[in-house]
């Protein structure tokens, strides 16, 4: 019997939640906050979904109601890419060690 | 290019993913992990666009509201000041929410686009993941935005309790299963846009009741309810890069959530559910009874600093709402100069997030290494010669662990009363948001210094 692909993916999500907990737990607490902005940027990674969204249907019409969700998810999604990513790294420069 | 090709450049975006998470580990790999996520975001838009394949008119309408978007999200990235930081990450995580709501909007309005099928025989799991996407995402969306309302002041931090509100809430979690199941029947798009409403409504029903101290537990949910909203999107849209980060993202946020819950001796479902403290607040107040209590001022301070050979200082929420950290820094690196031995002891839920005290402190250039959590420090109050309690409250109270009738009892805090003398910076002796009297104000080695914290700090070092 052939396996369905579902049990794939879902195989892919078990074991990543595993991972993300290992990982995770590496995580010096001090730096918690730039976790939870880069995690914010990643999972902003939903920006693939618009794009797919947005682009769907015939090209003379691209704005039917679900292009436009597809779009207003765009910059909903881009907002946050760059916002999170560039406040993380914003943050993370102002983490130094003592000068010798 | 082909689903295969894709499909593997999106498992490479996952693994980039994991990398930058694996980075922040220590603050010297951080930054590299942070290039690996921008690198694995890169590389998913890329190959999406390359998979649609349509460079048509649409394609440039994509980049026009990507370079919108991306110029705000820059905008607000460096305009933002770090002590608004809780509040930034709750409105980013609205964001997120509010994106995977309309991407299964728009995956449902139009199915044949995601390969799901045609309008009205959407395929059964796909529907299922949708519209779990949708809902989780609508939570994500409504409660973020409370989060941050409560986090910014335009709402107030206290919690909002009414009766029967569990019960309502068990209620509209209930009728959301039975839409979902109704509409895997029926595919009718009224009781999908019901399901999206009604979620809409719980996530704000869920995050009014929980007070502003509270919201590091609250951030930190709604961080990891952001994960599981775009890993249902995930799996509809048959993503590997997404169910990955999904996955990521919802147990960081969970990790987060259990800590900060534990820094506070108290069970999630406790914080989720609410409320505490708020009603024993002003009888408290009332039965204090006058104790005597040591004032100081800054003289008296500086003083006791400049012959100590050690001073251990521990921030708080206050810290940040004062902006007083540059000001600290400037004490520390004066009594550096008077050849005092200086640390920071940072309890897990001071402020507002997890981490938001080592980001301010990080902001005012303090060195990482000079910096340590509870279990590291702890120990060394008992050899300090002063303790400067600054804008922190509850984390100090030493009834947590000698009064088992006590609220915050068993909650671990901060040995702040073992060292010779402790400085304790406030405006009043007014109680913190545990709505109990500190014990800590009317010890014989305590001098309060009753004063704005960034004013007293400033004060300190002029008499330094």
């Amino acid at each position: 019997m052939e396996i369905d692909p579902f049990i794939f993916r879902l195989s892919i999500f078990i074991l990543s939640i595993f991972v993300g907990y290992y990982v995770v737990w590496s995580v010096t607490p001090s730096l918690h906050t730039p976790l939870m902005s880069v995690t914010n940027a990643i999972s902003s990674v939903i920006i693939v979904g618009a794009i797919i969204a947005a682009l769907a249907g015939a090209s003379d019409n691209i704005f039917e109601t679900s292009n436009i969700f597809g779009f207003l998810a765009i910059i909903l999604a881009a907002v946050n890419i760059f916002g999170g990513f560039l406040v993380t790294q914003r943050m993370l420069q102002m983490y130094k060690k003592k000068k010798k | 290019m082909s689903a295969n090709l894709s499909a593997s450049f999106y498992l490479i975006s996952g693994i980039l993913f994991i990398l930058a998470l694996r980075g922040l580990s220590s603050p010297e790999t951080s930054r590299q992990g942070n290039y690996f996520g921008i690198a694995g975001m890169a590389i998913s838009i890329i190959v999406t666009f390359l998979s649609v394949g349509n460079f048509g008119p649409g394609f440039i309408y994509v980049l026009i509201f990507l370079v919108v978007g991306g110029s705000i999200g820059a905008f607000i990235a460096f305009r933002i000041p770090m002590t608004a930081m809780p509040e930034l990450v709750a409105g980013f995580h609205s964001l997120v929410g509010l994106a995977a709501v309309f991407v299964a909007i728009s995956a449902f309005l139009k199915p044949y686009a995601f390969n799901l099928g045609e309008v009205g025989s959407i395929k059964l799991a796909s529907l299922i993941e949708m519209s779990l996407g949708a809902a989780i995402g609508a939570i994500t969306f409504s409660g973020s935005i409370i989060a941050f309302l409560k986090l910014r002041g335009i709402m107030s931090g206290a919690p909002i309790t009414f009766k029967g509100q569990h019960f309502i809430n068990l209620l509209l979690g209930i009728s959301i299963a039975f839409l979902i199941f109704y509409l895997c029947r029926t595919q009718s798009t009224h009781i999908f846009w019901s399901i999206v409403l009604i979620s809409f409504l719980v996530g704000v029903l869920l995050i009014i009741p929980i007070g502003g101290a509270d919201m590091p537990v609250v951030i930190s949910m709604l961080n990891s309810y952001s994960g599981w909203a775009a890993a249902g999107i995930g799996f509809t849209l048959e993503n590997t890069a997404l169910i990955i980060t999904g996955a990521l993202v919802g147990s960081s946020g969970a990790i987060l959530s259990y800590i900060m819950c534990k820094g506070m001796n108290r069970s999630f479902f406790n914080v989720i559910l609410g409320g505490w403290g708020a009603t024993d607040q002003i009888s408290n107040s009332q039965s204090k009874e006058q104790k005597p209590v040591k004032n100081g001022n800054a003289d008296d301070a500086a003083f006791l600093m400049k012959n100590a050979s050690s001073v251990i200082i521990v921030p708080g929420y206050g810290m940040a709402v004062a902006q007083a950290q540059h000001a600290l820094r400037e004490m520390v690196d004066a009594l550096k100069k008077n050849g005092v031995k200086v640390s920071y002891a940072i309890h897990p839920v001071a402020g507002r997030m997890p981490g938001h005290m080592n980001v301010l402190l990080a902001e005012a250039n303090v060195p990482y290494d000079e910096v340590f959590e509870l279990e590291e420090i702890n120990n060394d109050f008992a050899n300090c010669d002063v303790a400067y309690v600054i804008g922190a409250n509850d984390v100090t109270n030493p009834v947590a662990k000698s009064d088992p009738q006590s609220p915050i009892y068993g909650m671990p805090v901060l040995d702040v009363e073992k060292s010779k003398s402790v400085l304790f910076v406030k405006r009043s002796l007014s109680p913190g948001y545990a709505g109990i009297d500190n014990d800590l104000f009317y010890r014989d080695n305590t001098l309060m210094l009753f004063a704005d914290a960034k004013k007293m700090t400033e004060e300190i070092v002029k008499s330094l």
